[in-house]
């Protein structure tokens, strides 16, 4: 008895050792993938242990992925720049029939041409979201409706942008009625910005940011991510992210494998991991953005905002998808940006 | 004098002196004409293979109107700020170095020298707790006066140059502390005694006297401040776009690194023709 016990642990002991693999994440910090619990968990039940190293911006992130080839095994990237990854041959195909949670994941996310080339998943769906604003619950009676609170004259000093080019100009486009993705007219573009800059209080540059100034009362409304916004609430901040009627502009972020990775199957298990809805309830609690997972928003207590709001059909309509940005068009928002702020 | 050094003090003289000049080439040299690579590129060579040599980066500089209109912004900025930190940090020197003696002064020295010892990161930061609407600085006149009082400095211009002239005022004040120091008492005393007022000493005596140090002090602040990204950006909010933080951009947010590396040149350039053109009156100072 006692000999088929050390066996048996002798056996388990053996088999973990013969596949338990050290794989590395890149991702942004404090997103998701490097919660203790989860990793916690993960390593338990898999054996494999798993270590994060962070980037600041998509640029840092495809250089590192340039430059230490065989250094990650699961890299976090938006699904615009998916295609400029699968371009430098830095990502690989991904089997997803290995991964039991893909089934949940629709259509719209699964067949979206971002992330699938000649027919192959070069990343699998993993949370979506919205950029659009947040207010103060408690400085308005009416929960405003529309982008043009933003302009809200009355307000001046009392509102707040983040300070990224494309993201100002992307709202914009928004305000004077134009597609994101193929904005027509500029011009439109910087005289709505321009009557902006003056009512702005200042820029936000991160979520912890962002939440002192609510906190502290500076601000009554600011343009925010969906998934920070649940997050704030979920912090006690008086806030309410809207998803105005000109519409808002959405976000998917996808989950990869290099092709230089030597743990792809272990990778494969993480990404499984990830977009399990089970790990994505308990995320969620914490605050998270939406899951690209059907089956795990559908999981979600009937309440939340990521199924209340996100899964209601009419605002689904009003989302405008991003597209790949190019480099000439990245270059023209920022002079325009650049040149309004300079302007001040 | 170098011919008249011995093999055997010469062979010493090197090696004392090749630490140093290592030292400078590591640190110094060696960076600075990479980032002068870089200022020549179209892509880094890590990023873009097919990377080339181009002047096109200086080129932006001078076809988009921005870039010289933030340059001149933070220029009078550094104007500003130096400015500032002559007409406070003067002062103070020469209270410290003329009329008080012994104990005190070590303190008071102490004080000027702390906010040195912290992160200016943290300074900065300090700074926007009291400027900020309703911070500390509002709380503590509201109760001091009657009357209501809304200052709304925070994310002013105003915000900026005085993060800025806190952060560099030391300099000014260390700078000018020598100069006066060294000046023999016994001359103001002399012209004392010849009916010289306090304010024709100051002008006619310990001005000139100390002018070196005033304008080390000066060049001190103006050449940082005029790059500053840091302050502009916590203290200035919207109105905190300035030279050093589109060069910041380029290099942290946009990842354009030779454009930046370019820009950051341009400043240095323009930033060594101001001292060039200002070196009359500081040799003038000195002799």
């Amino acid at each position: 008895m006692k000999n088929g016990i050390l066996l048996i642990s002798f056996l388990a002991l053996g088999t973990a050792g013969a596949c338990a693999d050290e794989i590395r994440v890149l991702n942004w910090q404090g997103y998701g993938t490097d919660l203790k619990w989860s990793v916690e968990a993960f390593e338990e039940a898999t054996g494999h242990t798993v270590v994060h190293e962070y980037f600041n911006s998509e640029q840092e992130m495809l250089t590192k992925l340039r430059t230490n080839p065989g250094a990650y095994d699961v890299v976090m990237i938006n699904a615009i720049f998916n295609g400029q990854a699968v371009d430098e041959d830095l990502i690989a195909a991904i089997d997803t029939s290995k991964l039991e949670n893909y089934a949940g994941i629709p259509q719209t996310f699964a067949a979206d041409p971002k992330l699938v080339h000649d027919g192959s998943v070069y990343g699998v769906p993993w949370t979506w979201g919205l950029t659009s604003f947040a207010y103060n619950t408690q400085s308005y009676d009416k929960a405003p409706t529309s982008i043009e609170a933003l302009w809200d004259s009355e307000r001046k000093g009392r509102i707040a942008i983040r300070d990224d080019a494309v993201e100002a100009v992307q709202f914009g486009a928004l305000a004077s009625g134009q597609d994101i993705n193929d904005i027509q007219d500029l011009d439109a573009v910087r005289e709505k910005l321009a009557a902006l800059m003056p009512l702005l209080r200042t820029f936000w540059s991160s979520e912890n940011d962002w939440n002192q100034f609510m906190a502290a009362g500076e601000l009554d409304i600011a343009t925010f991510w969906s998934g920070s916004a649940s997050r704030s609430a979920a912090q006690g901040l008086p806030v309410e992210f809207v998803v105005p009627e000109e519409g808002a502009i959405g976000w998917l972020d996808s989950l990869t494998i290099p092709s230089s990775s030597e743990h792809k199957e272990a990778a494969a298990q993480f990404i499984d991991w990830m977009i399990d809805p089970e790990f994505y309830v308990k995320w969620n609690a914490e605050g998270a953005p939406a899951s690209a997972n059907a089956e795990a928003a559908a999981a979600l207590p009937e309440d939340a905002f990521n199924r209340k709001v996100l899964g209601d059909p009419a605002v689904a309509a009003r989302i405008q998808f991003q597209d790949p940005i190019s480099d000439e068009d990245r270059a023209r928002y920022l002079e325009l940006w650049q040149g309004l702020k300079a302007a001040q | 004098m170098a011919e008249a050094l011995l093999p055997t003090e010469r062979r010493r003289l090197v090696s004392l002196l090749s630490p140093a000049y290592l030292w400078l080439l590591v640190a110094v040299f060696l960076p600075l004409s990479a980032m002068l690579f870089f200022s020549f590129l179209t892509g880094l060579p890590q990023d873009d293979p097919d990377w080339g040599v181009t002047l096109a980066n200086y080129g932006k500089f001078f076809q988009n109107p921005t870039y010289p209109a933030l340059l001149w912004k933070s220029l009078k900025l550094g104007l500003w700020v130096t400015g500032f930190c002559i007409l406070i940090g003067y002062p103070c020197a020469l209270v410290l170095a003329k009329s008080i003696k012994g104990r005190a002064r070590e303190a008071l020295f102490l004080m000027v020298i702390l906010p040195f010892w912290s992160n200016s990161l943290v300074r900065i930061f300090s700074w926007a707790i009291v400027l900020r609407g309703n911070g500390v600085l509002e709380r503590t006149l509201n109760f001091l006066l009657p009357f209501d009082v809304r200052l709304n400095l925070m994310f002013t211009r105003e915000a900026v140059v005085i993060g800025l002239v806190h952060s560099y005022l030391p300099y000014v004040i260390l700078t000018s502390y020598l100069a006066l120091q060294a000046i023999d008492d016994d001359l103001i005393d002399a012209a004392r005694s010849m009916g010289a007022s306090k304010l024709t000493i100051l002008r006619r005596l310990l001005l000139p006297l100390s002018l070196p140090g005033l304008l080390a002090g000066a060049v001190l602040v103006f050449v940082p401040v005029v790059g500053s990204f840091m302050e502009p950006r916590i203290l200035g909010g919207r109105l905190g776009t300035y030279y050093g933080t589109v060069i910041e951009d380029q290099f942290v947010a946009v990842y354009n690194w030779p454009l930046g590396a370019a820009l950051s040149f341009i400043l240095l350039a323009v930033v060594l023709l101001i001292l060039a053109l200002t070196s009359p009156v500081l040799k003038r100072a000195r002799t």
